[in-house]
């Protein structure tokens, strides 16, 4: 784990934080290569058209790098430590309506206000209003609006309390998620057409980047602490069923509304 | 430009800082109403959120202004009529061939670089003790976004109903997790849900968008969604087979030399 210099000596203590730094942003650099190389092709080889402004492409890229850097280093001190302290904690202390409390609150608390999400009901509700569905006035349209974000909200706080009720009982996961897509190709028979496309993304945009590495170790943690558990074979599934209640939760909007 | 940044910074800043602040309330009422322990390490932690913040803030505001705007113009030239050489109201999938490349190239190298799907694979690596490189799994979830980036632009030139597509992909998610070893199931599940965040998301979707707004025919509000949704569905798809080839690959070796070494971890530390 530790940064081996080659040459003999070790640098100096204060060194090794900032040399640690330095391989983690080669790392990052790594991972946003393909990216880069993806843009430039296409730029030069198939539209063959110059790049504006090199110079802030350039700075924008070092400004990503140390960005994602600090991201993952980030969770490492932060993130994934607490939520393994937290998971252990709730173990120990072994009140079910407390674990589940905790997990819908993490669950609707964060993509309450998720920014992904309220771009999506927003568009919605336009499609809903062209559609018909609802009166094509702003307050009509806003309550749509915010009548779907509440439900996926509300989806997503489901989603966790099942999952982690799912952990603690062990039982496998491919039952709850296939029978979730056998719900989900029926609802999609009787939901509107105009809702189909919007719920089938509205799965992808809940779990924000600072949610999944908490729930990740949130699930991880409990599996771990609990008997008889396998955190490959328990702990994971958590983002899996945030990603699918909200599909089934909105095509119901659709059909409902 | 220099107003540009800072001022973007500041932004994407703020943005992060609410995206965080009902995570922050959530964790903190519980610990101090409910668990009322202590936390270990309270100041490493603290710095830890801070770096979480901030890397976000600088890594949105990086690609805000230096590869987002070109991606989006790209995926503007790319889907413009003019380019693909349409003539009149007649679409042939045959002409948009740049595009199905583009989108997958984007769509792969998206999310090779997804902060979260860079988080899962790191815990992922941890708990299976290494026999699951964090690398190889982000490979192949970047795999089966790019197919199915590509194979959702493929849809929207032919205006094919996005729910076959949904319904085949279920199929062999079903198939694959009666075959497949139980301890990837989970996280293959998972690998469908993470895909899709800070990077993929603006440049899929503006690609979404260019195809339907420029193909006779379709609606960009009912044909431009739906790419994100194929790429929530294909990494269940790869990751499961990524194992189900290492294991067979593995017996395959195992059946010709007789015993079976573990030969996938190999001490290199990779992300």
């Amino acid at each position: 784990m530790r940064f081996e210099p080659k040459l003999g000596e070790r640098p100096a203590a204060v060194l090794q934080p900032i040399l640690g730094l330095g391989r983690l942003c080669l790392q990052s650099l790594r991972d946003l290569l393909p990216i880069v190389l993806v843009v430039a092709f296409f730029q030069i080889a198939v539209l063959q058209q110059p790049f504006p402004n090199l110079a802030e492409i350039v700075i924008g890229l070092g400004v990503v790098t140390l960005g994602l850097t600090l991201f993952i280093r980030g969770l490492e001190m932060g993130v994934f430590p607490l939520g393994e302290t937290m998971a252990q904690a709730f173990a120990r202390q072994g009140v079910l309506w407390a674990l589940l409390a905790f997990a819908f609150a993490l669950g609707f608390g964060t993509t309450v206000a998720e920014p992904a999400l309220i771009a999506v009901s927003e568009e919605a509700a336009r499609v809903a209003a062209t559609a018909g569905a609802v009166a094509d006035d702003d307050a009509a349209r806003a309550s749509y609006a915010t009548g779907l974000r509440l439900t996926v909200a509300l989806s997503v706080g489901a989603a966790l309390v099942i999952g982690v009720f799912r952990i603690l009982k062990g039982w496998p996961i491919q039952w709850f998620i296939i029978g979730g897509y056998v719900v989900v190709v029926a609802l999609t028979g009787f939901a509107p057409e105009d809702i189909v496309g919007i719920a089938y993304d509205s799965g992808g945009v809940t779990t924000s980047t600072v949610t999944v590495p908490l729930v990740t170790a949130l699930g991880v943690g409990l599996a771990t602490v609990l008997r008889g558990r396998n955190p490959m074979i328990d702990g994971f599934g958590l983002i899996a069923f945030a990603s699918l209640t909200p599909i089934i939760f909105v095509l119901v909007y659709g059909m409902v509304i | 430009m220099e107003q540009g940044w800072i001022a973007g910074f500041v932004d994407s800043l703020l943005s992060t800082v609410v995206d965080v602040v009902p995570i922050a309330a959530v964790l903190f009422v519980f610990q101090v109403v409910v668990l009322r322990g202590k936390i270990p390490r309270l100041r490493r932690v603290v710095i830890g959120f801070v770096y979480v913040i901030l890397g976000l803030a600088l890594f949105l505001i990086g690609l805000e202004k230096a590869l987002f705007p070109l991606g989006r113009l790209m995926a503007q030239q790319l889907t413009d009529p003019a380019f693909i050489g349409t003539v009149g109201d007649i679409v042939r999938w045959q002409d948009y061939g740049w595009v199905y490349v583009f989108a997958a190239a984007i769509g792969f190298a998206t999310t090779v670089a997804e902060p979260s799907l860079i988080a899962v694979s790191l815990k992922a690596r941890e708990v299976s003790g290494g026999t699951i490189s964090a690398w190889g799994l982000r490979l192949a979830v970047a795999v089966g976004v790019s197919a199915s980036i590509a194979l959702g632009a493929f849809r929207i030139v032919t205006g094919t109903p996005l729910y076959i597509y949904m319904i085949v992909g279920y199929l062999v998610v079903i198939g694959q997790t009666l075959t497949a070893p139980k301890t990837i199931i989970p996280l293959a599940y998972d690998s469908g849900g993470v895909t899709t965040s800070t990077v993929t998301v603006p440049l899929v979707t503006a690609l979404g968008l260019g195809l339907a707004s420029t193909i006779p025919g379709r609606s960009p509000l009912i044909d431009g969604f739906g790419l994100i949704a194929l790429a929530s569905l294909f990494p269940m798809i790869t990751v499961m087979a990524y194992v189900q080839i290492g294991d067979w690959l593995a017996r395959h070796r195992r059946g010709k030399a007789g015993d079976g070494p573990d030969a996938e971890n190999d001490g290199k530390e990779t992300r």
